[in-house]
């Protein structure tokens, strides 16, 4: 028998026997649908934790940028002294510096009078730290006394502020300090801050008034154009001393990702719930694959008497755990996209579904379903033509 | 030469003290397009002999040459030589439920790579029709009797016009009718194809389509086999 007809039949047949019971090919697919949208979910949550973590940073606009070397996030920064950052002017590539003070305070929303928790960022709005158009289009209206711009991408217990302002209602209170919102921008919730609001750095001031003005949060450099990134980051780490950590953008970005995936266990406990969702689909399979073999025993042994191998018997098995992956796998993948978008509404926070995961989610699938294949073709083993008789 | 050639096999269950001798220095042949029924008390080996010359079960001692072949501490490879010019029928009839009669019958085709997939259907649904289910070619097992059921088995147990069939009490899930029947098709292909058959059976009904009846008591063939009027 040459190989090609040998896996053609073996599939043919093994589709046969799939769809015949018809019970049991939902109860298997849903198994294995299961697994799927579970590994989707939590790869999902994980993901959106990993991408939320980082929609402030991502957005910061600088050559370098400084940090106190305790400061274990950006949501919640270890403070430093203003002038250990413009110590940073000595060196002859840097062109400007700009601190940015970063704190949570209390957003009143205008319509249920309800104080809740957001991220206040406060900077010189020369500088365009934040690199954002609306943002960069207000920057002179923010200069403005008692005046912020809010994130439209805030979680809606804020109230529909945007609605709000268009209609002329406009002032609400930060930190018990009454601020006219002035305009949106648009940023993201992290799993620490519900919503954002920025403003000025004499602002930020005013809404924390017991913030000094000295001790900032954050520092960005800017370089002249054409300068040794790379030498003058180094330069600066000893300029600043110890104390300091100087990151360049890429490097701030893996910082506040890194927190999440190291710092909090965030990425075991999503973990375990994939590897739970494989185990369930793949004891269900199993199962389905095993009571299979077993009802056609005496079907496979007569295979083996007209001369079939067992190999041709183990490719049966291998088929139809394969067809229960590509199924219950189709239909996982389209339930969970679904599921994304119910998600993105409800939580605002942004869950992608690039290939690539819809890749990695396929690979884990049929790794489940073929090694629940492996053990059920230990069964074929009971397939013996000479206890036929 | 015979077809099949059996001097002094003997064959054993387990090992030590669970060691059972089911089988001591069985001596018979079977000639070329012979219907050759093997008969016998139950327990005597009919089955375990069986299952040795069908290449199903290894035999360590004496020589059973079965189409030119030994057997006795042969190599699996050339005993599923042996097997796929063997026709298997079984007291069950083993088809696979979600398969049509046609297509079950295919099953047996599908190792000869030589027939395109319309010649298997076209062999299959003939070899169907000399068993008379041209009218149900395309039925599952479900919806065929048990007689009919046998009959497809028997089908594929010659569709690939094997030289040797081996039958093991065809007609015990059968009522006499279609026991009937069903041997007195094996005996016409059988005779048409020139295929030789040994069939073991306790079922006196049908020794009549045997050219000889050989009997195995306690694991031995008994000298007064004689060949049948
Ligand atoms: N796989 C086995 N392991 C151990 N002992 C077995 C096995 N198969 C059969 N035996 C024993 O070997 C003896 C012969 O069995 P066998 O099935 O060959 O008899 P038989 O002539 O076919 O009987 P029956 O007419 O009832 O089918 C019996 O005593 C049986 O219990
Ligand atoms: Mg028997």
């Amino acid at each position: 028998m040459t190989p090609f007809p040998t896996f053609f039949f073996a599939a043919r047949l093994a589709w046969r026997q799939l769809t015949y019971d018809k019970p049991k090919l939902i109860a298997a697919t849903l198994g294995v649908l299961f697994a799927s949208v579970l590994v989707f979910m939590q790869l999902g949550f994980l993901d959106s934790l990993y991408a939320s973590a980082v929609s402030a940073p991502i957005k910061m606009r600088a050559d370098l940028f400084v940090l106190h070397k305790q400061t274990e996030a950006l949501w919640r920064p270890v403070q430093f002294e203003r002038s250990a950052l413009m110590r940073a002017l000595g060196h002859p590539d840097v062109r400007a510096v700009y601190p940015m003070y970063v704190s949570l305070g209390q957003f009143k929303n205008m319509d249920t009078h309800i104080q809740r928790t957001l991220m206040v960022y406060g900077y010189d709005l020369n500088g365009d730290l934040i690199d954002d158009v609306d943002i960069c289009a207000r920057a002179d209206d923010l200069k403005r006394q008692d005046v912020a711009l809010f994130d439209i991408a805030s979680r809606p217990e804020f109230g529909p502020v945007s609605e709000q302002i268009s209609k002329g209602r406009d002032v609400t209170e930060v930190n018990g300090r009454r601020i006219k919102i002035v305009g949106t921008f648009r940023m993201g919730t992290t799993f620490a801050a519900d919503g954002n609001v920025v403003t000025s750095d004499l602002n930020f001031h005013r809404i924390f008034p017991q913030r000094a003005f000295d001790k900032i949060d954050l520092g960005f450099v800017l370089l002249n154009p054409g300068s040794d990134v790379r030498k003058a980051q180094a330069d600066l780490l000893a300029l600043m001393g110890q104390e300091m950590r100087v990151f360049d953008y890429n490097e701030l970005v893996e910082f506040e990702k890194g927190y999440w995936e190291n710092s909090a266990p965030m990425g075991f406990i999503f973990g375990f719930g994939v590897v739970m969702g494989l185990v369930v689909g793949m004891v269900i399979v199993y199962q389905i694959l095993f009571t299979d073999v077993s009802n056609n025993l005496s079907q496979y042994a007569t295979l083996k008497a007209m001369g079939y191998s067992q190999f041709y018997l183990q490719l049966v098995v291998l088929s139809s755990a394969i067809y229960l992956a590509l199924l219950g796998f189709a239909l996982g993948l389209g339930l969970s996209v679904a599921l994304y978008r119910l998600a993105e509404q409800e939580i605002f926070i942004p869950f992608p579904m690039p290939l690539g995961k819809i890749a990695t989610v396929f690979a884990f699938i049929l790794t489940m379903c073929s090694l629940a294949g492996a053990l059920a073709i230990r069964r074929l083993k009971a397939a013996n033509p000479a206890d036929m008789f | 030469m015979a077809l099949v050639d059996v001097k002094g096999v003997s064959f054993a269950y387990g090992a030590g003290e669970f060691r059972r001798q089911v089988l001591n220095n069985v001596d018979f042949s079977v000639d070329r397009g012979e219907i050759v029924i093997l008969t016998g008390p139950s327990g005597s080996g009919k089955t375990t002999l069986l299952t040795i010359l069908g290449g199903l079960r290894l035999a360590v001692t004496g020589s059973a040459v079965v189409l030119g072949r030994e057997l006795v501490n042969s190599d699996e490879n050339v005993r599923m030589g042996v097997r796929r010019q063997i026709g298997y029928i079984f007291q069950q009839h083993n088809l696979f439920w979600p398969l049509t009669a046609v297509e079950n019958v295919c099953m047996a085709l599908e190792l000869d790579d030589r027939l395109s997939e319309a010649e298997r259907r076209q062999r299959a649904g003939e070899m169907l029709t000399e068993v008379g289910l041209a009218d149900h070619l395309d039925r599952r097992p479900k919806q065929l009797s048990g007689g009919q059921r046998q009959r497809v088995a028997i089908a594929r147990a010659l569709v690939s016009r094997p030289k040797l069939v081996l039958a093991d009490e065809p007609t015990a899930s059968l009522d006499k009718a279609s026991g009937h029947e069903a041997v007195n098709i094996l005996k016409r292909l059988a005779k048409d194809y020139g295929a030789t058959i040994l069939l073991v059976t306790h079922d006196y009904r049908i020794l009549d389509i045997a050219d000889r009846i050989i009997t195995l008591e306690d694991g031995a063939i008994t000298p007064q086999s004689v060949p049948s009027s």
